[in-house]
């Protein structure tokens, strides 16, 4: 195996595991408690350092795969959005740097911050740094392995492994994911768990799951 | 609390609650009524005006996000592009009812000023968040390719 | 065969007919009560027809904007009978010294192009120049400004430029009689050697001229003439062409003022939240949070709900959020869309009220070679204008003035008046341009005026209020196009010929109970069946059931009303039968017409000339046909369609004849017929208002509710069919061929028939 540090994501994995669910319209009706979220600890058990290796990684799939995730990491190159994963209405593109067309930008209607709105329930999400990840790191549609392998693929991402783990513990737009707003569900956990999750994942070899 | 930003040129300072929508303050506060209310959730477009030169919908717009930013409605649009898109759409008399129309031309404006000669797929790109229920799509399209045209010509 | 059952009937013709009911009771208007019995929830129907009877108008009622809206647009609209050293020749033009002509236009503008279409029936006539024509809303007054195919002052059923034809062209005429007399006298000539084009008025002998506003003074002191006459069609220069219309320049520069728009001094803004449920009342409300919050005035039970009032928009929004209510769901309808559809299903498996009968049908289908038969299935629609429904009302020193966009002054009128236990004349209704309408502002009960008055007189202030609605309140607030379930049973005989066709249509009526009532003439509501019962196809054995569904979700007129349903039913089932008889869908069609139906012909040779034209069908698409009549114009559609790639149709292009008699404005006509697919083709796509198990309603914004947008509308190419006929509507006619269309291209693509709408399922 290659050393960790080259392994590469791309840098918009910010984006990648959180610029998620640009859910702006179409509320999770069913919000409520998250699922549990394993911390490192939980897997010490596992004997075997691959073994736990996958078993963490497959904790993580549950914040990587909660549709929050993955609406912002489509097959083509439109998001989708709420826990059904529907097209994002309105219709949206990528666009230059997965900010959005020319005359609509995601900052058209997604502001710095989640914005409840006035006359309903619900919110429309924000961060300032909202965006769609590159294409490169698209997850719908893939195994949680395939997903693992692609964000190990040097020739699809330049993030290292090291700036991975520091993006799914620190980085804010990541960590939107669990302060989606109003009539919004929240990936499971925290993102301190999350991050100490990856941290151990690598530690433990990164390995990916099987299947 | 007050809130100061340039509107339509102009200084201006509302003492509002912050988490009205710029949208209100700019009808209710500043009676420029060109901007619309259609939806409230960021889906019609017919409140689209422009903050520091993109497009913003202002009914999901807290006015504190825009403290000391700028602000352009209808009533202050005065670019090439804007004339270029407004002579068009009358040109064609693009407008039914027109409620939404306010909308389309910041739309459309935006559009332009970033891709002067846009095809068939920049405009469904940067158009589709304007609804128009009276669908007068097919010359809001017309109009943005005759409107590239004059600025080409 | 078509002729007794045809479109000619007036919309409106009974109204008022129940007119004699009378108020019982007190809505309470204190919010504090609490498991209180609401009260009848026809009360405030019965206070609308009170009014109604009692309605005896002003003869002028002058409109003035409120001040701040002034200021804001520079538009210092002051509406007077008369003008400052102008002429007023009639109730529908002024002409001012300015040389500038305002037609005060009677049926409300939005969109349909009413201001520039009667306006341009005035310059006709008048033979003044484009430039110097202006157009204004009439005020309410059923006098000089009734619906002459009514009876009452009220835009709908696509009649404003069938009614307007001969009164606006004869308004025109006589005033340019007056000027011309008035030239004649001035310079002592003959007014048979005057002539006037482009707004100047000249004698060629003496080469003297003038523009309307100079003679405008002298022509004032002449006689109107009672029968001026008219113009040839082969005289006309601007009926025919495409004059631009009067309000694309402030509609494109926002400076067109809508109801939102008006800011009078000192307004509060109200919004109002209502029941979840169709019939529900207020039984509790806790308002403390709401009145906690900053610029909140104060909190009312009305009768549609809970009203908020604050000093501003946000202020209103966000105290309505901050309500607390219970609500008295008794009498409220708790069916889900799905138990409404059995509950039709069951009905049409029998016979109805009969609508129309020739031969046998039930004997034709027993003797056919090939049966078909399919039960369809049309959900709620919102018709969901661009401008939610807003009015300002202000009640002050026993007089009651109001600003809406205002569709049937006359009901709205008796509906505030109503409220306000006044004399109609005692209501001074000024209608504003609306933003959009689609059949939503034309309320037989004038429900909204009355909700907006409810709320203004609840309020007890004499300050002016605006109720505005939230998309949320007009998503959910009924009024919809009615669910209807049609089962329809067709025979072959073994030539491939349709013998028989049996079409039982279970839906509501929304004029039962209202003062529209009249329009359901023995037994049968025109807008249940119109468009199926005047099937112009020759079938020998034929029979149209109709089977009025009680149902406590409020209804109305939507954009083609009856048509909407029974047009898609009809040319989807049609053509369905010529495909299993092998029968090109153009030529299967003109065979079932055969001589009888020229205009019918007419449209749909065209269409079918216009696709063939465009070449052949491209790899992966299909054309379908729709044709269909209402409202006495004739429209054919050809849409190409494919799968988007996701097992959805994209509608690449449609193609559209239209045959509405005397095109006064192509340029009009053909935006209607781009609008009225685009509509129309939107809610066939993807629309549906649903009900759930306890009756809620699951769609509130746009967001679910979706509208087409400019991706998914396709390219229109429209031609008008050249036509010496009496011109008829055109906003509504475009809309039912284009579902048909659509549907009978996707069936051609795919092989799937589509009897339930809408065709894209709400979770693809």
């Amino acid at each position: 195996m290659k050393d960790s540090s080259s392994f590469r994501v791309s840098a918009t994995l910010v984006a990648g595991l959180m610029a998620l669910a640009a859910s702006s319209v179409v509320a999770d009706r069913h919000k409520g408690a998250s699922a549990e979220l394993k911390s490192p600890l939980a897997f010490q058990s596992i004997t075997d350092p691959a073994q736990r290796s996958m078993a963490l990684f497959k904790e993580m799939g549950k914040v990587i795969t909660h549709p929050r995730c993955m609406n912002c990491h489509p097959r083509g190159d439109s998001p989708t959005q709420g826990m059904m994963s529907q097209k994002h209405e309105p219709p949206v593109v990528r666009g230059a740097g997965g900010l959005g067309a020319p005359g609509m930008r995601c900052t058209t209607c997604h502001g710095p911050g989640n914005v409840a709105y006035t006359a309903s329930e619900g919110s429309i999400p924000g961060h300032p740094t909202w965006r769609l990840a590159p294409p490169e790191q698209a997850w719908q549609g893939k195994s949680l392995a395939q997903i693992c392998e692609q964000l190990k693929d040097q020739s699809r991402s330049h993030m290292t492994l090291a700036e991975l783990q520091a993006h799914n513990a620190e980085d804010s737009l990541v960590g939107w994911g669990w302060h989606p707003g109003e009539g919004r569900q929240s990936v499971p956990g925290s993102q301190k768990v999350f991050g100490a999750l990856t941290q151990a994942w690598i530690d433990t070899g990164a390995v990916c799951p099987e299947n | 609390m007050a809130v100061t930003f340039q509107l339509n040129g102009q200084q201006v300072t509302a003492d509002v609650e912050p988490d009205t929508p710029l949208l209100w303050v700019i009808r209710d506060t500043f009676h420029l009524t060109g901007t619309k209310f259609g939806c409230g959730i960021a889906q019609c477009g017919a409140c689209t005006v422009h903050l520091n030169g993109m497009t913003r919908r202002s009914c999901v717009t807290p006015v504190s996000q825009v403290e000391g930013g700028t602000v352009t409605t209808i009533e202050g649009l005065d670019s090439k592009e804007a004339k270029a898109i407004q002579d068009a759409w009358v040109g064609i008399d693009v407008p039914q009812c027109g409620f939404c129309q306010s909308g389309q031309v910041m739309s459309a404006v935006a559009l332009l000023r970033e891709v002067p000669k846009p095809t068939d797929d920049n405009i469904d790109q940067a158009m589709a968040g304007n609804i128009c229920r009276c669908a007068t799509y097919v010359r809001i399209r017309q109009a943005i390719h005759n409107a590239a045209d004059t600025l080409e010509g | 065969m078509t002729d007794h059952y045809n479109d000619t009937r007036p919309l409106f013709a009974h109204a008022g007919r129940a007119a004699d009911q009378t108020v019982t009771g007190q809505f309470p208007t204190d919010d504090t009560l609490t498991g209180a019995e609401r009260t009848d929830p026809a009360l405030s129907r019965r206070r609308f027809l009170q009014g109604t009877a009692a309605m005896t108008m002003g003869l002028v009622i002058g409109m003035h904007l409120p001040s701040s809206a002034k200021a804001q647009s520079g538009a210092a609209v002051v509406m007077t009978d008369t003008v400052e050293g102008g002429f007023t020749p009639n109730a529908f033009i002024r002409i001012a010294p300015d040389n500038t002509v305002t037609v005060i236009v009677k049926h409300i503008e939005f969109g349909q192009g009413p201001a520039t279409g009667l306006s341009t029936l005035v310059a006709e006539e008048l033979d003044a120049d484009w430039g110097q024509m202006r157009a204004e809303m009439a005020p309410a007054n059923k006098k000089k400004y009734a619906n002459t195919l009514f009876g009452l002052q009220g835009t709908g059923g696509s009649t404003a430029m069938a009614n307007s034809y001969e009164q606006m062209r004869k308004a025109g005429a006589a005033a340019r009689v007056m000027l011309v007399q008035a030239a004649a006298d001035k310079w002592g000539v003959s007014a048979e050697d005057i002539s006037v084009a482009k707004g100047v008025i000249s004698h060629g002998a003496s080469n003297r001229s003038a523009s309307f506003g100079d003679l405008a003074a002298d022509a004032a002191a002449l006689e109107v003439p009672a029968e001026p006459t008219l113009k040839n069609p082969d005289q006309f220069t601007l009926i025919g062409t495409d004059v631009p219309k009067l309000d694309s320049r402030d509609k494109t520069t926002g400076k067109q003022l809508f109801t939102l728009d008006l800011y009078p001094d000192n307004l509060v803004t109200a919004t109002t939240l209502h029941p979840p449920q169709f019939g529900a009342t207020v039984k509790a409300v806790d308002s403390k949070k709401a009145r906690a919050i900053k610029g909140v005035i104060d909190v009312k039970a009305v009768p549609s709900g809970v009203a908020v009032y604050a000093e501003n928009t946000f202020a209103a929004l966000k105290g309505r959020q901050a309500l607390s209510v219970t609500w008295d769901d008794r009498n409220a309808e708790t069916r889900s869309s799905a138990q409404m559809q059995a509950d039709y299903s069951k009905a049409v498996q029998g016979e109805g009220a009969v609508a129309r009968s020739e031969g046998d049908a039930k004997k034709g289908l027993g003797d056919a070679d090939t049966v078909l038969e399919a039960e369809y299935f049309f959900p709620y629609l919102a018709h969901a204008p661009m401008e939610t429904l807003d009015a300002v009302v202000q009640h002050k020193e026993g007089k009651v003035t109001v600003w809406m966009g205002s569709q049937i002054q006359t009901m709205d009128v008796g509906a505030l008046a109503g409220v306000f236990g006044v004399e109609p004349g005692a209501i001074t209704l000024n209608t504003l341009y609306a933003g959009g309408s689609f059949g939503r502002r034309a309320q037989p009960g004038g429900e909204f005026a009355a909700e907006a008055g409810e709320v203004a007189k609840a309020l007890g202030s004499d300050r002016p209020v605006k109720l505005m609605w939230t998309r949320e309140n007009d998503i959910q607030g009924g009024r919809y196009r009615p669910l209807a379930v049609h089962r329809i049973r067709g025979g072959l005989d073994k030539n491939g010929d349709i013998v028989a066709w049996d079409q039982q249509i279970a839906v509501q009526s929304f004029l039962k109970g209202t003062a529209f009532e009249g329009m359901i003439q023995e037994g049968i509501d025109g807008t249940a069946v119109e468009g199926s019962r005047d099937l112009p196809y020759a079938i020998p054995n034929l029979r149209v059931g109709q089977h009025l569904m009680d149902n406590g979700v409020t209804t109305l007129w939507w954009r083609s009303v009856g048509h909407t349903h029974n047009g898609y039913a009809t040319e989807t089932f049609l053509d369905e039968l010529l495909e299993k008889a092998g029968k090109d869908p153009v030529e299967g069609r003109l065979a079932l017409l055969g001589d009888k139906h020229p205009r019918y012909r007419g449209v749909l040779e065209k269409v079918a000339a216009m696709a063939a034209a465009a070449g052949k069908v491209p790899a992966g698409r299909q054309r379908g046909v729709g044709l269909h009549k209402s409202f006495n114009t004739y429209v054919a559609e050809i849409a190409e369609v494919s799968d988007a790639g996701d097992g959805t149709p994209r509608v690449h292009k449609v193609w559209c004849a239209v045959d509405c008699g005397v095109a006064v404005n192509p340029n009009v006509i053909r935006a209607q017929m781009e609008g009225g697919i685009g509509y129309g083709a939107g809610a066939v796509l993807f629309d549906a208002i649903t009900l759930t198990d306890n009756g809620h309603v699951t769609e509130s914004n746009f967001d679910r509710y979706r509208s087409l947008r400019i991706n998914e509308m396709p390219s229109v190419e429209v031609e008008v069919i050249a036509s010496a006929e009496a011109p008829t509507g055109v906003g509504e006619p475009g809309v039912p061929p284009v579902g048909p269309a659509i549907a009978n291209a996707w069936r051609r693509l795919t092989g799937n028939s589509v009897y339930r709408l809408p065709l894209v399922p709400p979770s693809a």
